[in-house]
């Protein structure tokens, strides 16, 4: 009772404050007319009278001040009243408070973007049905057996899946699914969307409700479904068909097959995998239908689902998987491929199952972008120290200006703690101010920052939402800052002796000289903390560099890669071969086309083939063996990577089917398995599995190129004749080198596959691109901390200028007084540079230590340098030196070019 | 906080306020005029101490308020105590009488 009382009259003092006041007015009026007349009785005049009330009461405005500080709505008003004023004095001030408000925008504006995405990519859980419920299942430490992999979560085969399914017991439900890449061109030129392959729990066990229509169920995922059906997500539906409502029913085209659209999903839903999103999802058991010959579902080899469930009512993610740990054996021993041989069969059989936590999805950006992001985010976290830092500056210059102010405030008996409440609500307001405007810019940030982290091929969708994180995370970013710069000047401002300074010695020789070593402190680490960016910044520029121009082994440049899909055909193993041979002829025959080769893997694509290696021709493999990568390709291959031929022959027309086997191995290989004597002639034999190959005889060797990444060492790496491979796929993948514009060479390239064959896909990247998506993250970490670096030596010097600056006007009296007794202008510069110097010199000692800790944590990202790389913290220190002298020398000369007489006329 | 005038033991201010008003609603030049007639003319109460304590003990629920017109046909601001005041006056006069029993045996003592 008592309290809402106190709460409903507080708020009547807050928003009826006319007629409070008017009952305040009236009360005291009120006792006041009664001790007059008191008075009045007793005998004196009214004048007199009046006069006593009124100092017996001690002062109206004084009683009614401390009637009002025992509410608590008084310190609402209080503060209310500061932030208006301090909104007064800023507006005064404008071009102060626009800079100090956009620095700060800039540097919370930052943290905030990449806050942000960590949020998106690592913290959320899932837009789903009671995410902690949700736990993936896969292999603990999984090594050995091999395969073929596919999909960015290769966890587990479909024999697998339907094991763990049919024995599992924490799962209420399950499902298994796989991100893909589906083609809904109906022919001609490829157009890829991003497909999901799905069991039929998937929608049921999430507890997602459809948008429109159905969504997949178990009914639908049956062996053998065929063009079952396709749920469509809401951003396809309104990308494709405008969100027609009619489109229920409708076909879509995947693969060249027609399968009707069953329903839509909500706009929330983007899957189970955080920064991705899909088009379009088809029951797990349409697989087989779309994917012809190359189909996974069926082989016991093929590592491409992932499987995730909803835990029972009182199953720990724990305790499911010590069920699944138990069971292991028996479902391994079910699932084991028939392909495999002994070892690997070992391996696969003592594979142990685990089930993992997965509320927040699963993601492999966590595991190539998470260090980055907090790196990043560290860095825009020095960035944000040094602009509080050059505020706290600024706001220390502007409290010595006003000293005499505060001095006169307090000598008519403001309180202190009055008066740094009062500074720390200007400091606030430029800190709230600079937040909003901050997560303003963040909004426009970071889905710039996602932009950058897609590809064409790869696009990631995030849910940027602001969410209780992220605004948590700024709010705390302001408070943070704001008592970084506000309270340190705000104490210093209120700390004077009235007395002392309102008498007029401020500007003399008398001025105190502690007033500005925290001014100097601040400039020090703003020195130190920029030198700490600009070392990263400069570290990353170069590892980005030395990527871009470290020897693959092949030239990036003017090469297109060009597949073409003649699945539609139906030919027969035979027939294939000689198929892509003529398209190769035919691309050879364009005009301007220097070289063309067709290989079953393009270097940095992310695919890959590995098998064991037996040197020799004879024996039976037998054993764990060393394993080397593989491509197939077909004559002219290297000349048109423009790889060296080191010695012997290139492939040619005798390498055919039929002919003895034939190899060109890298120079990798021949110090890892010849070892000594002529490599050519060497004669090996090659196991996939449980199979061994005839022997290969090695005809030449090529210089070592990268394989799977630009950061690799060289692997041992063997070529082997496309037109020998007794397996070919029904695609051919053309390298075309050509100095024909790229446009030109698509549209050629185009017209003779059409005149190969009408009915054939065809889809292009240039090799250049497709090595530099491969790079997104370097060259993201280079134009962030780049950015980063530009702004903290930026910020520091501006600093430093303010300072240097300011110490050259409160010694002006000093540097006249040397100038007349004979100091020339040469003097007065080295007097200033020197200040500026030493700090200078404590600034980057400092950094040098920092950039050195710091570093630490970017080992892992760099390549081709060390974090503790000398060159790099030379350019970075002269890079610092030179502009912060620089920015020094202009107060340096201001000083040296005072007239002396006006300066000690002045005084 | 608001200042003791000259005299008054500390925090008995609060105290003196919630007794006067046990009888009846007053308002406050009543209130000052009763308590400096109770005391003999001992205290002296400063209005620049009474109003604020007035606002702090309305606040803390221990005192009403309401306009009516004054014996001389003004309107004036009564305070009368509510229930948490008369609670709140009987514990301190428990209180008070107990700590004036105890200082007085240590005075005698002493003498």
């Amino acid at each position: 009772m008592a309290f809402l009382r106190n709460l409903t009259r507080g708020l009547r003092g807050l928003f009826r404050k006319e007629s409070v006041e008017h009952e305040l007015d009236e009360e005291l009026r009120e006792f006041l007319d009664n001790s007059v007349a008191e008075k009045m009785r007793a005998g004196m005049t009214r004048e007199q009278a009046r006069r006593a009330a009124k100092m017996e009461l001690g002062g109206m405005e004084a009683v009614k001040e401390k009637m009002r500080a025992a509410t608590w709505e008084s310190w609402i008003e209080a503060f209310w009243c500061d932030v208006r004023f301090a909104f007064r004095l800023l507006r005064f001030n404008a071009i102060f408070a626009i800079t100090a408000i956009l620095s700060l925008a800039l540097g919370i504006g930052a943290n905030t973007a990449i806050f942000q995405l960590i949020d998106a990519v690592r913290l959320r859980t899932l837009p789903v049905h009671k995410p902690q419920e949700i736990a993936r299942v896969k292999i603990e430490g999984r090594h050995g057996a091999g395969g073929t992999f596919s999909s960015r979560y290769p966890d587990l085969t479909y024999a697998l899946w339907e094991q763990i399914r049919n024995q599992q017991e924490g799962f209420s439900t399950m499902f298994a699914w796989a991100p893909a890449q589906f083609n809904i061109s109906p022919g001609g030129e490829v157009h890829h969307v991003q497909g999901l392959w799905v069991s039929g729990e998937f929608f049921s066990t999430l507890g997602v409700e459809p948008a429109l229509g159905r969504l997949l169920s178990p009914e639908d995922d049956r062996a053998g479904c065929g063009s079952a059906g396709a749920v469509i997500s809401d951003s396809f539906w309104h990308r494709e068909y405008g969100g027609e409502r009619a489109v229920l029913g409708q076909n879509l085209v995947v693969n060249r097959h027609p399968i009707p659209i069953i329903g839509i999903t909500p706009a929330d839903f983007y899957g189970v995998e955080v920064g991705r999103y899909f088009d379009i999802a088809l029951p797990v058991c349409a697989e087989p239908h779309l994917n012809g010959e190359n189909s996974q579902l069926q082989s016991r080899i093929a590592w491409w689902l992932s499987v995730m469930g909803r835990l029972k009512p009182g199953w720990s993610v724990e305790r499911a998987g010590a069920q699944l740990r138990a069971i292991s054996p028996a479902i391994f021993e079910a699932a084991v491929p028939a392909e495999f041989n002994p070892e690997g069969a070992k391996h696969f059989l003592d594979y142990k199952l685990g089930a993992f936590p997965g509320d927040s999805g699963i993601s492999d950006l966590r595991a190539s972008y998470e260090t980055p992001l907090w790196l990043l985010l560290g860095l825009a976290g020095l960035v944000l120290l040094i602009a509080a830092s050059n505020l706290g500056n600024l706001m220390l210059a502007r409290a010595s200006t006003r000293e005499k102010e505060m001095a006169m405030r307090m000598a008519v008996g403001a309180g202190r703690a009055r008066l740094i409440r009062q500074l720390l609500a200007e400091s606030l307001l430029l800190a709230g101010i600079g937040a909003v405007v901050g997560t303003v810019l963040a909004r426009s940030l970071s889905p710039v920052l996602v932009a950058s982290m897609s590809t064409e091929n790869d696009p990631l969708f995030m849910n940027l939402g602001t969410d209780w994180r992220v605004l948590g995370f700024t709010a705390a970013l302001a408070v943070l800052t704001c008592v970084l710069f506000g309270l340190a000047p705000a104490l210093r401002a209120t700390s004077v002796a009235p007395g002392l300074a309102l008498k007029d010695g401020a500007g003399g020789l008398s001025k105190r000289p502690t007033r500005f070593g925290l001014r100097r402190v601040l400039v020090v680490s703003q020195i130190a903390l920029s030198l700490t960016l600009l070392v990263g910044a400069l570290l990353f520029a170069r590892s980005m560099n030395n990527l871009a121009k470290v020897d693959a082994g092949f030239q990036r440049d003017g090469i297109l890669v060009t597949d073409i899909d003649y699945t539609t055909l139906k030919l027969p193993n035979e027939g294939r071969w000689q198929f892509a041979n003529e398209l190769l002829k035919r691309v050879r025959g364009i005009a301007g086309v220097q070289a063309a080769a067709i290989a079953e893997i393009v270097p940095l694509s992310g695919n890959g083939i590995a098998h064991d290696i037996f040197m020799g021709d004879s024996g039976a493999p037998e054993g764990e063996a060393p394993v080397a990568t593989f491509n197939r390709v077909s004559p002219d291959y290297f000349r048109a990577m423009r790889t060296a031929l080191l010695a012997g022959r290139d492939f040619d027309e005798r390498d055919a089917a039929g002919s003895p086997n034939v190899a060109i191995v890298s120079a990798s290989f021949v110090k890892q398995f010849v070892k000594e004597g002529n490599p050519i002639g060497t004669r090996f034999r090659v196991r996939r599995l449980n199979q061994t190959s005839a022997p290969f005889e090695i005809v030449g060797v090529v210089k070592d190129t990268k394989y799977d990444d630009l950061r690799e060492q060289f692997q041992p790496l063997v070529y082997t004749a496309i037109a020998q491979y007794d397996h070919p796929d029904a695609d051919a993948q053309i390298l075309i080198r050509s100095d024909l514009s790229l446009y030109g060479l698509i549209s050629s390239v185009k017209s003779v596959a059409s005149e190969a064959h009408p009915n054939l896909d065809v889809s292009f990247v240039p090799f250049r691109t497709m090595i530099e998506d491969g790079l997104l993250r370097d060259r993201l970490m280079a134009r962030l901390s780049g950015f980063f670096g530009v702004l903290a030596v930026l910020l520091a010097v501006i600093g430093l200028y303010g300072v240097i600056s300011y110490m050259v006007a409160s010694r002006r009296t000093e540097i006249g007084i040397r100038m007349a007794l004979g100091a020339g202008q040469p003097n007065i510069v080295w007097l200033v540079l020197r200040e500026a110097s030493l700090l200078l010199a404590i600034g980057l000692s400092v950094g040098t230590a920092l950039a050195l800790v710091m570093g630490r944590t970017a080992m892992a990202l760099l390549f081709g340098l060390k974090p503790t790389d000398a060159g790099t913290f030379v350019m970075a220190l002269a890079v610092l030196s030179i502009v912060a002298v620089g920015a020094a020398f202009l107060p340096a000369f201001r000083a040296a070019s005072v007239n002396p007489m006006a300066c000690l006329r002045n005084e | 906080m608001a200042e003791q005038p000259a005299g008054l033991v500390q925090g008995t201010l609060d105290m003196l306020i919630l007794k006067t008003l046990d009888l009846q609603p007053m308002h406050g030049w009543g209130i000052a005029q009763r308590i400096r007639q109770m005391s003999g003319g001992v205290f002296e109460i400063n209005p620049g101490s009474l109003f604020p304590a007035f606002r702090r003990l309305e606040r803390a629920g221990l005192l009403d308020c309401e306009w009516r017109i004054s014996e001389n046909n003004r309107r004036a601001k009564y305070y009368s105590l509510t229930k948490i005041g008369r609670r709140k006056l009987a514990t301190e006069t428990r209180e008070w009488w107990r700590q004036v029993a105890a200082i007085g045996k240590i005075l005698e003592s002493v003498s």
